[in-house]
């Protein structure tokens, strides 16, 4: 890359890293950050952006998403995934290994981090295999996959049924101190379920999925995690329980973090009435109480994340009756405004809480560069229009997929200029570079 | 005619229709009666409509049922199955849709697996649709057969108690019961084993009986469910027998009932299971009136979303032309 400066002038920085808000100048060189400061001086041959009335955050971090490459390209590339990421305002994210090939071995682990670096747009970073073929019998090959460039492990899309197996990847990866990421389901109370368990699945005749389902799991790797000392995070927590299961073995020292979806924070399963199969997604959409509560976890930081679990699907696998159509919605381009209009909007988060979420928090749990506008770090940078009004629309999307239940949906709030390693590879008034 | 009695262009379930609109359901199929009595039992209601019988589960009763409905009021019927078709070749719904919208057919009944399919087809035709029955959503036919023939032999539907019993879980027969007999006025109930209840069901309207014994107290009315043999094969029972010594229909507990009781049950019926063969063929049994009934509610169903009017219903019995 050639050495060359960007100057983002008179924004307002709001990094709760360093505890800063206030209108700063950034100077952003060499791939890293060089300055913040009032009425910096333009270095020579220096890009000088006016940023005054937007927000200069650190770059936004999804800790969660499919881009479901190699084998399901026609859904998403690596590419196109770092496209969208780009145009939501994320400078990074982490892609789960349930491909097929599925990413278990330092090879798969190797392609994810060529691809993302040769598509050039948010950072991608591998999250490789809990176990051999994701089949959940024995640890994958976790050390060379580290090497090889994986930020974490998990089996994604399914859970670490066996708790022996559980117990020893916790174990193991305090070696290489990545985290194990879970996703949370019992599946002998889960099976055959395609909605969350209430009233609405009751109604409309469709197989339900307990609180119980995730619950049960929460607590069992809490509990392995308390045992082996290792690092744990929960993927899409959903419930009640789940948050306050969290929040109790946090307090006794568990090393353990969580995430939230925009969608677990704002949509209930009244949203699957009509069988929307683009509400279908697991854990399923649960109840108002259950939205309230793990609204009350991110606020309070029991929940350290916001991720989008990302999941990516062709129309035409949407489009079937609700049991036959598969588990997911995308996220990636629609989290920053739905984040900033119904949370911060709405007085649940404040945006230095929604910033710390999105970028801070992700950064930590994972131990990644970036999540700060600290001098010498990372030139990641995403800059946010706090009042630029949009409604979703996903025929322009530029992910490979449509499937979203926020069709329509008036927002307030958008990414303007997302930065990586000092470049800008997306502009709102210009698209992705 | 009244806006409040049209049915729109498809039926796809009870919940969403009004007490006005199931009761001109129930209103317009007494004269349609009268057609299966005769010797030529065909009038011209519906002469060059095409209606397709799409079944995508297998199905005797309830095929049968719409095909006489069908073919006593002069329509064309095609009957598809899956297995055998395309849909067996692995066509999804959507194209089966399509290629259905393509032949320019009048109606499509559809039963399929999966809850909500008929909806989805109802959303992407331009056909009138009527399900057949949907998963564990809805079987309004069903339903509207097991409301006329109650109100046949009770003379009304207001106020009158019905215990549904059996495998309320997966089943469509008591989801549009309850839809439906709730609007109408009627208590409902629903009794058996708690593995077998749908969650919050109570909040759907409906008491729960945890005992077959309490049910027969409280009952005007039993609507016995099939128990699907599956379902003791998945653990959900652990035994035949044990269902039904706990949850069967006997003629000893009827006994002790306060007050006979009609018997009713959707077929087919497990012998000895859910219900004893001599309640099924007893005195309350009105079982094979449900059966004919079958056939007067769903040419009311066909008459009414091809656009017939209720008042009309005796009139277009002998009229020339379609409505």
């Amino acid at each position: 890359m050639t050495p060359r400066s960007l100057l983002l002038r008179g924004g307002r920085v709001v990094d709760p890293s360093q505890g800063i808000d206030d209108v700063l100048d950034v100077l952003l060189a060499d791939g890293a950050v060089a300055r913040l400061g009032r009425d910096i001086e333009a270095p020579e041959h220096a890009e000088i952006r006016d940023v005054s009335g937007l927000v200069v955050c650190p770059g936004l971090i999804d800790l969660h998403v499919h881009l479901r490459e190699p084998g399901g390209e026609r859904k998403e590339t690596i590419e196109s995934g770092a496209r969208a990421a780009a145009a939501g305002g994320f400078t990074a994210v982490c892609a789960m290994p349930n491909t097929d090939p599925p990413v278990d071995d330092p090879a798969a682990v190797g392609f994810v981090v060529a691809e993302g670096m040769r598509a050039g747009y948010a950072r991608v970073y591998p999250v490789a295999a809990v176990s051999v073929g994701l089949r959940g019998e024995r640890l994958a090959a976790i050390g060379e996959m580290v090497d090889a460039g994986a930020v974490a492990i998990s089996d994604d899309g399914r859970p670490v049924s066996d708790a022996g197996l559980m117990r020893l990847a916790l174990e193991y990866t305090q070696t290489f101190g990545i985290p194990v990421a879970s996703h949370c389901e019992e599946l002998s109370l889960s099976r055959g379920g395609s909605m969350n368990e209430g009233l609405v699945s009751t109604r409309l005749g469709l197989q339900g999925i307990p609180n119980a389902a995730e619950d049960v799991m929460i607590a069992r790797d809490l509990l392995l995690a308390e045992l082996t000392g290792g690092r744990l995070h929960i993927q899409h927590v959903s419930t009640r329980r789940g948050v306050e299961m969290i929040r109790a073995a946090k307090a006794r020292g568990v090393q353990v973090t969580a995430e939230a979806t925009p969608h677990h924070l704002t949509l209930t399963d009244e949203a699957v009435d009509g069988y929307r199969t683009e509400a279908k997604v697991n854990p399923p959409l649960r109840t108002a109480e259950d939205v309230a509560a793990v609204r009350e976890g991110l606020a309070d930081g029991t929940l350290d994340v916001l991720a989008t679990d990302h999941a990516p699907h062709h129309y035409d696998e949407k489009e079937q009756a609700f049991d036959d159509a598969p588990f997911g919605m995308v996220g990636l381009e629609t989290a920053l405004g739905i984040a900033l209009t119904e949370l911060v909007g709405k007085g649940v988060l404040t945006l230095n809480q929604l910033i710390d979420r999105m970028s801070c928090g992700p950064a930590r749990a994972f131990r990644l560069p970036g999540g700060t506008l600290a001098v010498g770090s990372p030139a990641d940078v995403t800059v946010i229009d706090l009042n630029a009004e949009w409604v979703v629309d996903p025929d322009r999307f530029l992910s490979k997929s449509r499937n979203t239940p926020f069709a329509g949906w008036k927002l307030v709030g958008q990414a303007a200029l997302t930065i990586v390693g000092g470049r800008v590879v997306w502009d709102r008034e210009v698209g992705p570079r | 005619m009244p806006v409040d009695t049209d049915l729109g262009k498809d039926l796809v379930g009870l919940e969403p229709l009004s007490a006005a609109q199931i009761r001109a359901i129930l209103d317009t199929a007494e004269p349609f009666k009268e057609i299966s009595e005769r010797a030529i039992k065909k009038v011209p209601v519906l002469r060059g409509k095409t209606i397709v019988n799409l079944f995508f589960e297998p199905s005797t009763r309830t095929r049968i049922s719409f095909e006489f409905a069908e073919k006593r009021l002069s329509a064309d019927t095609v009957n598809i199955s899956a297995t055998g078709s395309s849909v067996a070749k692995g066509e999804t719904l959507v194209d089966t849709a399509r290629n259905l919208e393509a032949m320019k057919i009048d109606m499509v009944v559809i039963r399929h697996s999966s809850s909500g399919a008929a909806r989805f087809l109802a959303d992407r035709i331009e056909s009138n649709v009527i399900n057949a029955g949907d998963g564990r959503h809805e079987h309004p036919t069903q339903a509207l057969l097991d409301m006329l023939t109650i109100r046949d032999h009770l003379g009304r539907l207001e106020g009158v108690r019905v215990c549904i019993v059996g495998d309320i879980l997966h089943s469509r027969v008591a989801r549009s019961n309850i839809w439906g007999l709730t609007k109408m006025g009627a208590e409902v109930a629903v009794c058996g084993p708690r593995t077998l209840m749908p969650p919050y069901v109570t909040e759907l309207g409906v008491q729960q009986f945890a005992r077959i014994e309490e049910a027969i107290e409280w009952a005007d009315v039993l609507n016995v469910l099939r128990l699907q043999l599956e379902r003791m094969q998945a653990g959900y029972v652990p035994s035949l027998r044990e269902y039904n010594r706990f949850f069967g229909v006997t003629r000893a507990r009827l006994m002790r009932a306060p007050r006979p009781l009609l018997i009713l049950h959707p077929g087919p019926m497990n012998r000895g299971v859910e219900i004893d063969s001599d309640v099924a063929d007893g005195p309350h049994s009105v079982i094979l009136d449900q059966v004919t009934n079958g056939i007067a509610v769903r040419m009311a169903v066909l008459y009414l979303l091809a656009g017939g009017a209720p008042e009309r219903a005796e009139a277009a019995k002998s009229a020339p032309e379609a409505p």
